[in-house]
């Protein structure tokens, strides 16, 4: 605020145009620059992320393959969804997502805790943790897909070592999911990591240092000294790691498609599938379910919003 | 570097320049298929119709098969070229009912394809007019490691007893009888119009995907217990849903599996894999219920003249093209599949021969229970054959299920 109302003395000063008459624009201009450099922004946020909201929650109340003309059904898509088990599945699954996903927050902090330390090579061992986050998540899928494989990945050679069956854990309706959220987890954490070492590199020495010669080690110092300066880098964790567990969508996509009949979609997902793939088109339903995931997206939205508020409000 | 990126640009300016009227004799098809065989069969068709049409100016756009699934939904409205290949069935059903198909009945008649093409004209009729025309199929049956079943001193079977017989004697001796990989859903669905059609036949198998006739009915359960005869005790590899079709052969191609129900088209696979002409053999999927006509699963592609097009014309000119018989035989012969015009003769392999008397002998082609079924219930049906070979005993919710989902579909 306060850099504005200096530049507004600057601009008095000045502004004794030669001229003596000042256009609307001129005289307004402190107040319409930032509008200006919004505008672009601000326009297509709202054609392409805005208007297509309203959108989809329009399409949801039609019946539409995409070709013929749209027909309408009121509530019927979501008279439906009720008594769907697949959305069912796809919602409950979402759950297992969010709830696991959390998991890269304490195991990030784990692992940014362990490598901020001096040591020869450290940089590297930071690049080489840092690694399954730049890789695509396809990568990620293919790679833990040949992972799970019973007859040559690697979970089957370490079953048969101990001389067991190796179980076809992206073939198991009971195990598939929590394996595709174990390949998810594996750039999730990397994430996470990385905004904690950034976070401590931020942690003020002399507070770690009075908190010394009070006597705080351990688990004492990481609750009481580090963790409540590292209150920004969770907060970002966790909204990250929230959005991914919601988006999940491409490791679905590229390990199991859903499969096995089903078991291991997520809302997104199936919204994708009735809607957008090969065997689907059927807008309306689709919609319904994307407005679902939206009114549950809109929970955390609001929350994150409020905090964000709340924080400015200092 | 920089010159050429100039150059490239300015010659790519130029050839837009030059392009960019478009000629009343440009004439836009795009294709599915990029793998190599299908593409150079393609691209020599379409050379040999520009030498005898050197006044249209052909441009082919050739993309991936699935990525060409969801683009034509865009460019038949927004950009439709004058040809499409497509596939006939319910496949085009969504299509021609909202008027994005030519009616090409008349090309049918004037060509004669009433005649030379009869064996697929079913499936390319709806409404009692003809969509399109069709360039090739391909037979569907079991295709097996004949070394395998000679160690194993087993005869090819013709029946139902005969299957199961030859399959307890592969487990016994440590091989899987089938192979087959259901992560992609499709494969599964082979299985179940061949027990269809061998325990109904086609009548039902037709009824059943136009939702005339229930999954609980007992004829559909009739076929699920004949399935069961094969799950139960195993006779399918295990892990199969998750592998593809692809990933399914390995087995197959090292010995540890002895049959695949499969498309002719996975023979350039198996070859590519290793297996000579002496290891792999072909038979039809054999009789289950006595006295029941023959019918076969042979999935045709074809092509379709979008109603946008700008020159249609000249796409039915290359419609007309496509079907001849010499066209059809040199592209199915470069292809390994067989020709639709009665009037082709079919390339010497083995599998082609063998494909060609299994189809033409049948009673009845069926297009496949992806394309025959429309989509959404084609799906939901996949889906419930893929569980119930993991979960038989679920067998009933299965039906239940799929009931409640062609009652919506057909409705």
């Amino acid at each position: 605020m306060s850099s504005t109302g200096s530049a507004q003395v600057a601009d008095n000063k000045s502004g004794a145009s030669p001229g003596g008459q000042r256009s609307w624009f001129f005289r307004n201009r402190i107040k319409l620059a930032p509008w200006l450099f919004l505008l672009p922004g601000l326009l297509f946020f709202s054609v392409y992320v805005i208007a297509p909201i309203f959108q989809s929650i329009w399409i949801s109340f039609y019946e539409w393959d995409g070709l013929s003309p749209k027909q309408w059904v009121g509530t019927a898509n979501y008279v439906e969804l009720l008594d769907d088990d697949r959305f069912y599945t796809s919602l409950i699954n979402n759950v297992w997502w969010l709830v696991l996903y959390m998991l890269a927050v304490p195991a990030g902090l784990g692992i940014a805790l362990f490598l901020n330390q001096t040591v020869t090579g450290i940089r590297l061992y930071k690049s080489l943790f840092f690694f399954p986050f730049v890789i695509s998540q396809v990568v990620v899928g293919l790679i833990f897909t040949w992972f799970y494989n019973p007859d040559f990945g690697i979970v089957g050679i370490v079953w048969e070592f101990f001389g067991a069956k190796p179980p076809a854990i992206l073939a198991d309706e009971d195990l598939v999911t929590f394996g595709i959220i174990a390949a998810g987890l594996w750039p999730q954490i990397a994430y996470c990591m990385i905004l904690y070492l950034t976070g401590l590199n931020n942690v003020s020495p002399d507070q770690v240092e009075a908190g010394r010669l009070d006597n705080a080690k351990g688990w004492k110092m990481l609750w009481f000294i580090i963790l409540p300066q590292l209150k920004p880098a969770t907060f970002i964790a966790i909204v990250v790691t929230v959005i991914g567990a919601l988006r999940s969508f491409d490791l679905i996509a590229i390990m199991t498609q859903g499969g096995p009949y089903g078991s291991s979609n997520v809302l997104a997902y199936y919204m994708y599938e009735t809607a957008l793939s090969e065997y689907g088109f059927r807008m309306g339903y689709g919609s319904a379910i994307a407005t679902v995931l939206f009114l549950i997206m809109l929970v955390y939205i609001s929350f994150f919003l409020w905090r964000m508020y709340q924080d400015e409000k200092g | 570097m920089f010159n050429t990126l100039k150059r490239t640009a300015a010659a790519l300016a130029v050839a837009s320049l030059i392009s960019a009227p478009a000629l009343a004799a440009d004439l836009v098809i795009n294709f599915d298929d990029l793998n190599e065989a299908p593409k150079l069969g393609f691209e020599t068709a379409v050379e040999k119709f520009k030498a005898a049409n050197p006044d249209i100016n052909v441009i082919v756009n050739i993309t991936d098969r699935e990525a060409h699934k969801t683009a034509i939904r865009n460019f038949l409205s927004a950009d439709a070229p004058d040809v499409t290949s497509w596939y006939p069935g319910n496949r085009m059903a969504p299509f021609v009912n909202a008027g994005q198909f030519t009616d090409v009945s008349d090309l049918w008649e004037s060509e004669g394809f009433n005649d030379s093409l009869a064996s697929t004209k079913s499936a390319m009729t709806i409404d009692g007019k003809q969509w399109g025309v069709p360039y090739t199929y391909y037979q569907w049956g079991i295709y097996y490691r004949s070394d395998i079943f000679a160690a194993q001193g087993i005869e090819v079977p013709t029946n139902w007893e005969g299957l199961l017989a030859a399959s307890a004697k592969l487990k016994e001796a440590g091989i899987a009888p089938f192979t087959i990989g259901t992560k992609y859903l499709w494969t599964a669905a082979g299985v179940f119009d061949y027990l269809n059609l061998r325990t109904n036949g086609y009548d039902v198998h037709n009824d059943l995907t136009a939702g005339k006739i229930k999954y609980t009915d007992p004829r559909i359960v009739d076929v699920f217990e004949k399935w069961k005869e094969l799950v139960e005790p195993g006779y399918f590899i295990e892990n199969h849903a998750t592998m593809s079709w692809q990933e399914a052969l390995a087995p197959f191609i090292k010995g540890e599996a002895a049959m695949y129900v499969m498309g002719n088209f996975s023979v350039a696979a198996m070859r590519e894999g290793g297996l000579t002409d002496d290891q792999i053999d072909y038979f039809q999927f054999p009789e289950i219920t006595p006295g029941v006509a023959r019918a076969e699963e042979a999935p045709t592609d074809a092509f379709f003249i979008p109603s946008n097009a700008k020159n249609p014309e000249d796409a039915r000119k290359f419609l007309a093209f496509v079907a001849q018989p010499d066209i059809q035989s040199e592209w199915n012969a470069t292809i390994g599949q067989l020709p639709i015009n009665k009037n082709s003769t079919v390339g010497d392999d083995k599998f082609i021969q063998k494909g060609f008397e299994t189809v033409s002998t049948a009673e009845g082609l069926a297009q496949f229970f992806d394309r025959d079924a429309p989509a959404e219930m084609a799906k939901a049906g996949m889906e419930g054959f893929q569980e119930f070979m993991i979960k038989p005993e679920r067998l009933d919710a299965i039906l239940k299920r799929l009931d409640k989902v062609q009652e919506r579909v057909y409705k």
